[in-house]
């Protein structure tokens, strides 16, 4: 087959990623090992430069000396077995109707893959999916995955603007714009605290949430290229599950990361 | 009468307080009439018996306006029109007040207003547009309208407001499926893309769920406008998918582009349309290719000898299709690029959207500065894209000069956010005699 063949027509084009991307590794070409990305619903959750943090792992997936195959995932395919690192994103009302019967017809292979150490990124619309469920403001319950022990209300309340929290991977910096309020279970993790924002819901000052290898978050930006810390957490532990051993880094110049950081930093917290 | 007249003197001397203190604010006026007189509006329209006609949409709204107007007034007709590009309410009624006599009754054949989503609403609550030109629907500004489909809603109760006759976009189904829901009575006309086109689609609109959505194609009829790029530059628009109803071309504008090329079809659609039987094509050809582009949409200043242009990016299609045009000029003297992204409210302050933008057409020859408030995480975004940058410098004045020494002998381009490009366009018009902002260049 040639590449021509094998290109699905609902893909998008990801700016930036060389073509092929989409393609296993040539032989020969593995470097220290191949790590498959799975970036879910590009059509419908991706509103919000979503796509720019698979572009952002899969750019350092490469500086790291790895393979990556970025595969996109529209409703009604299956997600594969052997996936090594799972991002979403936000979406419109009518994003999240177009893709509830696919999410829970692979939820319990997204389930199994997080119990595995798989490394998850869902941001917005998708980290609220990832919860119990959400209740729509008219009062509907829709459910949710349950990888991440928290609910999520809709409100009339629009959460909107530049954020800085204080996290386990150091200062991070994005944008939120979110109605639903969500609320943690009393064991569960936030990402992080906020230094300025709303967060989570405007009254905890906790700001996403972390379970295992999951991360969730209401920030955009995109949220990784400019916290690169998080981006290379995520996938040290996707090559820990693609390869079997320890993440084996390369020094990366992240001056320009570090300074867009820095800039939002000083201007919000001064 | 008397608080009409009472409004029109407030706000004539706000606007003269705004232009001695040599302020762009535009807005600031029509807010002190609106406050004196809510009726203000509807008083001041009430004479225009030719009909009131709204442009709306995501992008392009500036561009199609002028263009119209041009149309319209080269048939001999007396425009009203807000050329400042501040498109609400408010600025309406400012662009007003330097027209209006003191009985605040405007003495115009027809009123063609810019508005955008939100605000075309709000000023149809006040005035019954009889006609509604619909462009597209694009993400802008999310923190603003929040989703797309929420504008598409505005966009569609906008159309069912219109009293005569709605023009729409036969190619972005987020307009085209508007014309299901128009009161009884109201006339449907389209504007597009000729077949032979079609698969340029991707240069006007953003990759999103559009493409997914099953509408059936609207049938159209010999008034609707189809586009036939020619060239890069030239192009004729056909009335009825085969000309059964004429044409208007071949012919060239000022501006570069497909964009500015389905701008002038969808303002010709309208101009046929108010017209009627009176639409004369060659009058219309003569009147677009004399028009000069508004400011900030290929407005282009002479700096020693060389051309700058600033180019107004705000959101994800609209720079898409501003890089989509530059990069089909392989012929020409490479262009020294800037971009300058602010992320304060007229800017957008969520900069994801630049993510969303393709940059690879940079690559070839780089971008000289990022600047702005955003200027690091230009950058960076830049650097995804495997473009090179020359150096980043947030202070904008700074980057202008530097820019400007550098890149002396070669023609400039900067891709400006609004609020950079309002401050950097102050300053070259302080040095290279620019007219004022609104004003149109001689």
């Amino acid at each position: 087959m040639t590449t021509a063949e094998t290109h699905d027509p609902r893909d998008l084009q990801i700016f930036g990623e060389p073509e092929r991307s989409d393609q296993p590794a040539r032989p020969g070409h593995e470097g220290k090992g191949v790590i498959n990305i799975v970036h879910l619903y590009p059509r419908e959750m991706s509103i919000y430069g979503d796509l720019g943090n698979t572009r952002c792992l899969a750019a350092r997936i490469r500086r790291h000396g790895y393979a990556p195959v970025v595969r996109q995932h529209h409703p009604g395919d299956e997600i594969a077995a052997d996936t090594h690192l799972v991002v979403g994103g936000g979406g419109q009302d009518s994003g999240q109707v177009r893709i509830g019967e696919d999410l829970a017809a692979n939820a319990d292979r997204l389930r199994g893959l997080a119990d595995d150490g798989v490394p998850m990124l869902m941001v917005c619309g998708m980290y609220q999916l990832f919860g119990r469920h959400f209740v729509t403001v008219g009062g509907a319950t829709v459910p949710g995955l349950g990888i991440f022990d928290l609910e999520t209300l809709g409100g009339a309340t629009r959460m909107i603007g530049p954020v800085v929290l204080d996290t386990e991977f150091g200062q991070i910096v994005g944008y939120e714009n979110h109605s639903g309020a969500t609320q943690l279970a009393s064991g569960a993790r936030p990402l992080g605290r906020v230094q300025h924002g709303h967060g989570n819901n405007g009254q905890d000052r906790g700001e996403g949430a972390i379970a295992g290898h999951v991360i969730g978050t209401y920030l955009h930006g995109p949220v990784l290229p400019a916290n690169p810390r998080v981006a290379d957490a995520l996938i040290g532990w996707a090559a820990q599950a693609a390869t079997g051993r320890p993440f084996e880094p390369e020094a990366i110049d992240d001056t320009t990361a570090d300074r867009a950081r820095q800039t939002q930093i000083s201007r919000l917290l001064g | 009468m008397l608080r009409t007249t009472a409004a029109v003197i407030a706000g004539k001397a706000a606007r003269v307080a705004t232009r001695l203190r040599g302020g762009g604010g535009s807005a600031f006026p029509g807010l002190v009439a609106e406050r004196v007189d809510p009726a203000f509006l509807r008083n001041a329209l009430a004479e225009v018996r030719g009909g009131i006609v709204v442009v709306s949409g995501t992008n392009g709204k500036t561009t199609t306006t002028k263009m119209l107007v041009a149309i319209l007034r080269a048939h001999g007709k007396v425009v009203f029109t807000n050329p400042t590009g501040s498109n609400f309410t408010r600025g309406v009624i400012s662009a007003m007040l330097g027209e209006l006599p003191l009985g605040g009754r405007l003495h115009a054949d027809l009123a063609v207003l810019e508005l955008d989503e939100a605000h075309a609403l709000r000023f149809a609550d006040a005035v019954a547009p009889t006609d509604a030109l619909l462009l597209n629907v694009a993400r802008d500004q999310l923190d603003r309208f929040a989703e797309i489909d929420h504008t598409a809603q505005l966009l569609a109760r906008l159309a069912g407001q219109a009293t005569r006759g709605v023009v729409l976009n036969v190619d972005d189904s987020y307009i085209s499926r508007i014309a299901d829901g128009l009161a009884d009575g109201v006339r449907v006309g389209w504007f597009g893309l000729d077949d032979s086109a079609k698969e340029r689609l991707g240069e006007l609109q953003e990759q999103d769920l559009r493409d997914a959505t099953d509408v059936a194609p609207p049938s159209t009829g010999p008034t609707d406008a189809f586009l036939t790029p020619l060239d890069a530059r030239r192009f004729e628009m056909l009335f009825g998918r085969r000309g059964e109803g004429g044409r208007v071309g071949p012919l060239e504008l000022h501006q570069r582009g497909l964009a500015a090329m389905i701008n002038a079809t969808a303002a010709t659609a309208m101009a046929r349309t108010l017209l009627g039987d009176h639409f004369v094509s060659a009058t219309a050809k003569a009147a677009l290719q004399a028009m000069a582009p508004p400011f900030g949409r290929g407005e282009v200043i002479d700096v020693d000898g060389n051309p700058l242009e600033l180019v107004l990016v705000k959101n994800p299609a609209g720079f898409t299709v501003a890089l989509g045009t530059y990069a089909a000029e392989h012929d020409e003297a490479p262009v020294a690029t800037m971009i300058t992204i602010n992320d304060l409210d007229a800017d957008g302050r969520d900069v994801s959207w630049l993510y969303d933008v393709n940059f690879e057409s940079l690559r070839a020859n780089g971008v000289a500065l990022t600047s702005g408030l955003r200027a690091w995480d230009m950058a960076l975004r830049l650097e995804y894209d495997d473009v090179t940058v020359g150096a980043v410098e947030p202070d904008l004045n700074r980057a202008l000069d530097r820019f400007l020494a550098e890149h002396r002998d070669q023609p400039k381009r900067i891709f400006c956010s609004y609020t950079t490009m309002m401050a950097m366009r102050r300053v070259l018009a302080d040095r290279y005699d620019l007219p004022e902002f609104g004003e149109d260049a001689q």
